[in-house]
């Protein structure tokens, strides 16, 4: 039942990667994560948050990263996300990857 | 999966978690838009579309989280077995622990099921079936039915569905050269219709066959009959079998597993009620209004109460009463719940149960308050552990659940090795019941599913109870106390030591009682042992010689009775020899007679009934009872000869009044005899029974040829039977005597309930003792390796040894005294509820007091010393450093 949830399509894939390498920068919560990656990419990405959440506690119950409660500035109490050793791991895995296949899909575009 | 959802959302709170969650996405998102230039309306409701459908987001996060709650549990039981593994010792004995008080339980449990609840394999409703004795106004006690009667009652009652009677009896098979006793019953020809049991091969009884003087020599049989003495032959319908020196037609074979209705017996064989005089020796009672023989159920019509039942047979019997009262004078009809049912060995087991019942939850108790103290003992050893678990985030749920789910898997297999232990203790009950005329008893313990659910049921308490007090006490640590050192206690002052002394003294209190128990049961079957039955128990040995059955008419038997009995007193080595109807303890009944006494007028609505033995010459002599005056009975009291008795004390008290009787005359069944000797009081069922007037007629007079035969001699069985059987053998060769055993067995033979009694409480009590002891050394060993700061302040302040030694003891013992005084206060209350097994012993028997207190002072002394000595090997340097 578990090891289903480790195959993962290259679109959730490219999910988890963003916001691992969001998370690299320090913990956030949920909103946060969906802004940075909003606002760095320029508005061109913008993530569902129908697609973040399930994966944020999937990760979550990876081992990925880990979630608690805390009090953010202006007193309210927020879910914050950080990023784990294995996290940390795995992020290097994947962005290895990712950039195998963005120079190999640019190899093919360019033959073109 | 919803349901599941929900129960993983109450225990986690992560229904909770995620909409406060989404909230506060949400209200992110709303500030941004309104910082954006949006109205605040507008922002709201732009970010909650932006969110998507709610329901399903968030059922798509909690999929992920139900999958951690699966993965969860596996690893708090992988984590849980991890723990087990690590401390082997500390694991095997909280599961043996638990395995000892889930196994007696459950064995127990299956007792009460198979021989009280439903004790009749195959028989339907059993729920509704209720056992139907007979009473005599101003006696106690219960008695059976007259036919008559029983046919009165069935035809009177309204709320009665079926009349089931039945009267155990028994017959001699032989095999080949060999006798072999067999139970059966004679039943009412409604017998296997009522009870719903379809026999497996051929047919129950037909209407009308329980009716007419040996009319109907027909039989059914039981399985391991058809199997042991036909070999499973398919075609044994039709064919004869000799019971009771009588060829029956063999009609049935009933289905396997099915037993018969008599609680401690397999029945082997049922014959008709019509053939009761070839099982009674030729006495016919059918048509007897006086003879009272028949006993048996009723199943109520449903939707009846057993009150309304009782008091339609109350008022039937009263009608009788007013019909017939020349027999019925005094007489009633009770029902019981089968649980009490009087004439089989429901009701003589009840007590037995009842008491082992509370003995074993109070084991089980005991057990579980141990293995609570393990495991409170680890949790506060691992305490630094879960502070720090706690510190960086875990849940305290999980914490709890990471304990509970220990808790769970150590009663888990506990339950599992005691429901092997209780398997195994199934017919241990059977094995401490010595067999009764050479019939093996069958007191089988019942694992069906209400046992097994009440096993669960009882191994879920059991971990709720030493599960979740750790657990509990656990999840409550304070972080910032926690976090200091873990030896910084003082001894007998931490905050939650409270909980584990409250346990040991519980145990302590609990062992108490169950020592005191057993102390009584053991002095009172001493008691009952060293009572003088009033007859010898050295001395004499005891048989039973049955010609009727071997087929002899009334002449022949007494020519032969008359020879063997001179035969017997020629051997060297025997003193006397006697025969009589019945001896002295058997299971079967006395004769028993309404009587009546010049001068003596019995209150109008009450029948003087007595009980009395048919005996040969030289009985009193033989069996050692003796003549308080007169003279016992000789050969020349023959047939011809006037009429004689013999009566004990009580009944010389109750209707001579202090005039010795002899010379004076009673009247038997409508016979008038003379008084000849009063013999001194005896036992003649049981040891504990209340003296009841009891009278002896002579056996010539009053003629049976089935009887029991009294030896009075210096050798054992096994020496004189050789002699006997070769004696009995000149006279016949097809004659065979039954089991041969002193009168010593015979009389212990009837003490079984106090056995099993004390064998459960003796068992038990040390089991518990020793449980109770462990559980103090727990408490005392953790105490002192959790002071050890303390003790090592004492040491290093100038505490010598013994000053350590004194204050750990005396911590300890104060524990100790404090269980003994609860468990006094307790004993004082429940000792009394042994009831009629207390035999001339108090329930409030200083010796068994004392005994109690010094078994659990020195148990208590040696738990105590290892913790102690440990103290003064303090080493001051290294525990203050720490």
């Amino acid at each position: 039942m578990l090891r289903r949830h480790k195959k993962r399509d290259a679109l959730q894939g490219t999910l988890d990667l963003l916001v691992l390498k969001t998370l690299s920068r320090g913990p956030h919560h949920g909103y946060g994560i969906a802004a940075d990656i909003q606002s760095i990419s320029d508005d061109i990405l913008r993530v569902e948050e129908g697609s973040l959440y399930p994966a944020l506690h999937r990760m979550e119950h990876l081992g990925w990263i880990t979630a608690e409660w805390r009090t953010t500035t202006n007193n309210r109490r927020a879910r914050l996300y950080s990023l784990t050793r294995a996290g940390q791991k795995r992020l290097d895995e994947e962005q290895v990857t990712w950039d195998r296949l963005t120079k190999a899909v640019g190899k093919v575009l360019r033959f073109a | 999966m919803g349901w599941v959802r929900r129960l993983r959302g109450t225990f986690s709170g992560g229904e909770v978690d995620f909409d406060e969650e989404r909230r506060f996405h949400i209200d992110q998102r709303t500030d941004e838009y309104v910082r954006s230039g949006m109205g605040q309306e507008e922002a709201r409701r732009m970010a909650l579309k932006r969110f998507g459908n709610a329901t399903l987001v968030k059922e798509r996060t909690q999929d992920v989280d139900m999958f951690r709650w699966i993965h969860d549990v596996g690893r708090d039981t992988r984590y849980a077995f991890r723990m087990l593994r690590r401390s082997p010792g500390f694991s095997l004995l909280a599961i043996l622990c638990l395995t000892l008080g889930i196994g007696a339980n459950a064995a127990v449990f299956s007792w009460i099921e198979g021989i009280l609840l439903r004790p009749y394999p195959l028989v339907v409703d059993q729920d509704r079936l209720f056992a139907v004795t007979g009473t005599n106004r101003g006696a106690p006690g219960n008695t059976d039915v007259s036919w008559p009667d029983w046919l009165d009652l069935q035809r009177n009652s309204t709320l009665v569905e079926a009349f089931i009677g039945e009267k155990i009896t028994g017959t001699t098979l032989s095999v080949g050269d060999r006798a072999e006793r067999a139970s059966g019953s004679m039943v009412s020809a409604n017998y296997f219709d009522a009870i719903g049991v379809r026999p497996m091969l051929g047919r129950g009884f037909e209407r009308g066959e329980d009716s007419g003087r040996n009319a109907h020599p027909v039989t059914v049989i039981s399985y391991q009959m058809w199997q042991d003495r036909f070999h499973g032959d398919p075609s044994v319908i039709g064919k004869t079998q000799v019971l009771s020196g009588l060829p029956h037609t063999i009609v049935g074979v009933t289905p396997k597993g099915f037993y018969g209705t008599f609680v401690g017996y397999a029945f082997q064989f049922w014959v008709p009620a019509s053939m009761q005089s070839q099982f009674d020796a030729g006495v016919y009672k059918l048509e007897d209004r006086g003879a009272r023989w028949i006993e048996g159920y009723v199943r109520l019509k449903p939707g009846v109460t057993i009150e309304q039942a009782q008091a339609e047979m109350s008022s039937i019997a009263a009608r009788l009463e007013g019909d017939y009262p020349e027999t019925n004078r005094g007489r009633g009809v009770r029902l019981f719940p089968l649980w009490q049912t009087p004439f089989n060995n429901a009701g003589a087991l009840l007590p037995t149960l009842g008491i082992a019942l509370v003995v074993v939850l109070s084991v089980l108790l005991i057990a579980c308050a141990n293995v609570g103290n393990l495991l409170l003992v680890r949790a506060f050893a691992r305490q630094q552990e879960m502070t720090i678990r706690l510190s960086v985030g875990a849940g305290r749920g999980r914490l709890v659940k990471q304990l509970m789910t220990e808790g769970l898997m150590l009663s888990a297999i506990a339950a599992a090795g005691g429901l092997v232990v209780a398997n195994w203790l199934r017919d241990a009950l059977a094995l401490l019941t010595p067999p009764r005329g050479g019939v093996l008893l069958r007191l089988p313990g019942e694992l069906d599913w209400r046992v097994l659910a009440l096993s669960a049921g009882v191994c879920l308490v059991s971990t709720l109870l030493f599960g979740l007090v750790p657990a509990m006490l656990t999840s409550n640590i304070d972080l910032a106390s926690a976090l200091r050192s873990q030896s910084g206690g003082v001894v007998g002052a931490r905050s939650r030591a409270w909980v584990r002394s409250t346990l040991v003294l519980v145990q302590m209190s609990l062992s108490f009682v169950l020592l005191v128990g057993a102390g009584l049961l053991i002095q009172s079957l001493q008691a009952v042992r060293n009572a003088s039955p009033g007859f010898s128990t050295q001395g004499v040995l005891t048989t039973g010689v049955d010609l009727f059955t071997a087929g002899y008419d009334a002449q022949r038997a007494k020519n032969f009775q008359d020879e063997l009995i001179d035969r017997l007193q020629a051997l060297g080595g025997v003193e006397s020899a006697a025969l009589s109807r019945m001896t002295p303890f058997s299971y079967r009944s006395y004769s028993t007679a309404p009587i009546a006494v010049d001068g003596y007028d019995a209150p109008p609505d009450q029948q003087p009934t007595a009980d009395f033995n048919e005996i040969g010459p030289q009985f009193l002599a033989t069996m050692g009872i003796p003549l308080v005056s007169g003279r016992e009975f000789t050969r020349a009291d023959n047939d011809t000869a006037p009429l004689v008795a013999v009566v004990d004390e009580t009944m010389a008290a109750q209707f001579w009044r202090g005039v010795d009787p002899i010379g004076r005359r009673v009247q038997v069944k409508g016979r008038w005899m003379q008084i000849v000797g009063v013999a001194r009081n005896a036992k003649y069922r049981n040891l504990l029974e209340t003296p009841k007037p009891f009278f002896y007629v002579a056996l010539r007079q009053n003629f049976s040829a089935t009887t029991a035969l009294q030896i009075r001699t210096a050798q054992g069985p096994a020496a004189l039977a050789p002699s006997l059987v070769r004696e009995i053998h000149a006279l016949d060769a097809n004659v065979a005597p039954s089991e041969l055993i002193t009168m010593r067995e015979q009389v212990e033979r009837t003490t079984a309930a106090q056995r099993i009694s004390v064998t459960i409480l003796v068992v038990f009590g040390g089991l518990a003792v020793v449980l109770a002891a462990i559980g103090l050394y727990g408490v005392m060993a953790s105490t002192v390796s959790q002071s050890s700061r303390e003790l090592a302040l004492r040491m290093a302040l100038g505490a010598g040894a013994s000053d350590l030694l004194g204050l750990v003891l005396s911590k300890g013992l104060a524990l100790t005294v404090g269980g003994l005084v609860l468990g006094l206060v307790v004993a004082l209350q429940v000792t009394r509820l042994l009831g009629y097994l207390l035999y001339k012993v108090s329930p409030r028997d200083p010796i068994a007091f004392g005994l109690a207190f010094v078994v659990i002072t020195v148990a208590s002394l040696v738990a105590c010393f290892v913790p102690a000595w440990r103290a003064t090997r303090t080493d001051p340097l290294r525990a203050l450093r720490g």
